[in-house]
């Protein structure tokens, strides 16, 4: 403890995790990020958080409804609306050419040029976030349109038909529309979509909530195999912690808007040290482990019950 | 003698592609027996038919063929007879955002079953509404009756429709998705208190989920359906620890496991290089 919180502020993490970080290349850092809704009276949703994003890693972000995962991630990509607004910090985006942009300064076409081509995002509640009256290769389509004008028709069909197929869905479901399509099939068309432009960075918000285990596993081994050979990297927010320990390499754990503590899925799993991490952790029961107190026969029943309500 | 039981259960629906007409089986030759004090887990994916079996057994879907017996009894199809079978078996809903009446005070929510159900009336209205709160340990009960469901979180409010369901003087309580829309962190609040109500007011729950964790822990019992059959049954650590049916596999295999972390990594990058 006394080596690791070298800062009162700062998220609990253990040595593991600064060898861990220390020879990674960052691809987008956020320092002192505070976001507030300016409402009366105003609400700090976000509450001076650093973060380090490196290339190809997926960092989960864990926490429950209301700990401001999601308007931090809208602040990463400029995406805040009023009454939202990032009252302070700074959002610096590592492009692989070796420049540096200062994401928070970007407006007009720099910031169009930036969004979506370096980072992109998969939205919450992607089953209704396609456009139901256009079909997915327009959807496509207008990606390609406004970022990449000079690509002439033939190539924005061809490109459309290998996002497609990169995604597992067969390309010939281009002129459906999203009501033709299962949930799985949808949110495959929204990481297509995502991935339209080859971004460094791909920003995901409850990309399997609404979907069932199987088809959820199907989802999560495509963005896997999607992340192995394009090398993009993951932010990848949920409150499902279970799936988050299985799936990403480091684990930040939010708080009403603070980020508690950082570090590898492993020493998370084994070791966590902040009591809310702990907390989530007992929060499920293991499938196929031991019954723990929670069991609905233990004494502790009752204790749990309470401390839950 | 007193049980829940259906019966061959079987629901067809019409569907309709253009010119075309078919039938949907949506649940498939579905018997199973609840008996008070226990709670079977009814677990699978969106469309397996789980749904459909609780809104037959609650009233609201009308089975093809196959008979739901309450007590050995066939149930009522009208009047006395089914207001008697809705006072033993009610229905606890997936969304307590949706459930609630946002204009109504908790009490309200209360005592309207507890009247209509002539349980209780006038004076006597009061302390039933709050001993009710206080069995879905919503304490103390005076605090919670006059609040709105938007003074309430996610976990109270489904603690409030618990109570509801209870305020007939229900024996058996059809969980449909209970806490999937609520955070990780409450679920297990609302699941020990359904296990607690189970244990000691003796109810049967029927708890249905595609959350195989939970359905191990709190269920004695459990179904796995897939297209409207139940393709394995069986005590829940069988089921869970040593599953046979191939498609109980597969559920298995895509719940995450947090022990088990990089192995889908491994998994992807092994299947790239084999490629």
């Amino acid at each position: 403890m006394t080596a690791t919180a070298t800062t009162t502020t700062g998220p609990l993490s253990s040595p593991t995790h600064a060898a861990h970080v220390a020879h990674l290349e960052p691809v987008l850092t956020a320092r002192h990020v505070s976001i507030e809704y300016e409402v009366d009276p105003p609400v700090r949703a976000v509450d001076d958080v650093s973060l380090t994003l490196h290339r190809g890693e997926i960092l989960g972000l864990a926490g429950e409804s209301g700990c401001g995962k999601t308007t931090l991630a809208y602040g990463l990509n400029r995406l805040l609306k009023p009454p939202a607004i990032l009252r302070s910090g700074e959002v610096t985006f590592h492009d692989a050419g070796g420049s540096d942009i200062d994401v928070v300064s970007l407006s007009g076409d720099a910031l169009r040029a930036f969004r979506w081509d370096k980072v992109s995002m998969v939205f919450q509640g992607a089953m209704n976030s396609l456009n139901p009256v256009i079909s997915v290769r327009k959807q496509l389509g207008d990606v390609l349109t406004t970022h990449r004008p000079q690509m002439g028709k033939a190539e924005r069909a061809a490109r459309s038909a290998e996002l497609l197929a990169l995604v597992g869905v067969d390309p010939g479901r281009l002129d459906s529309f999203a009501h033709e399509l299962s949930g799985g099939m949808r949110q495959r068309v929204m990481i297509a979509m995502a991935m339209a432009l080859n971004p460094q960075v791909m920003i995901m918000d409850e990309p399997t909530t609404a979907l069932d285990v199987v088809v959820q596993r199907g989802i999560l081994r495509e963005i896997m195999r999607l992340r192995e050979r394009f090398n993009f990297a993951v932010v990848f927010i949920t409150h499902d912690l279970p799936l988050l320990l299985e799936i990403s390499d480091r684990i930040a754990v939010m708080r009403a808007g603070r980020i508690v503590e950082l570090d590898t899925s492993e020493s998370v799993y084994a070791r966590a040290q902040h009591p809310y991490t702990r907390q989530l952790l007992n929060s499920f029961p293991s499938l196929t482990g031991d019954r723990g107190s929670f069991v609905r026969t233990g004494v502790s029943t009752d204790a749990a019950e309470g401390e839950a309500s | 003698m007193s049980s829940l039981e259906v019966r061959n259960l079987v629901k067809e629906f019409t569907v309709r592609s253009g010119v075309r007409r078919g039938t949907l089986r949506a649940v498939n030759d579905v018997s199973f027996t609840l008996e008070p004090g226990k709670t079977i887990a009814l677990v699978g994916e969106s469309g397996s038919g789980k749904s459909t079996v609780a809104k037959m057994i609650s009233q609201l879907e009308t089975p093809t063929t196959g008979e739901i017996l309450l007590d050995g009894q066939p149930i009522g199809r009208r009047g006395r007879a089914l207001s008697s079978y809705r006072h033993q078996v009610q229905m606890v809903f997936q969304d307590p955002f949706a459930s609630l009446n946002p204009y109504h005070t908790v009490a309200h929510h209360l005592e309207r079953p507890l009247r209509i159900h002539g349980v209780a009336a006038g004076q006597a209205l009061e302390p039933a509404v709050h001993d009710l709160l206080e069995r879905v340990n919503l304490t103390p009960p005076e605090l919670y009756a006059v609040k709105r469901p938007h003074e309430m979180s996610g976990g109270q409010r489904q603690r409030v429709a618990i109570a509801r369901a209870l305020a007939p003087g229900a024996r058996f309580l059809v969980a449909d998705e209970p806490v999937s829309m609520l955070d990780v962190s409450i679920r297990l609040g609302v699941l020990n208190l359904l296990a607690r109500l189970q244990r000691e007011e003796n109810l049967g729950v029927l708890y249905i989920t595609h959350d195989l964790a939970t359905a191990r822990h709190f269920s004695d019992e459990i179904l796995v359906m897939y297209r409207g059959d139940i393709v394995e049954r069986g005590p829940s650590d069988d089921v869970i620890l040593n599953p046979q049916h191939e498609y109980t596999k597969t559920l298995l295999a895509a719940a995450p496991e947090p022990s088990r972390h990089g192995r889908l990594r491994e998994e992807v990058r092994a299947e790239l290089a084999a490629s």
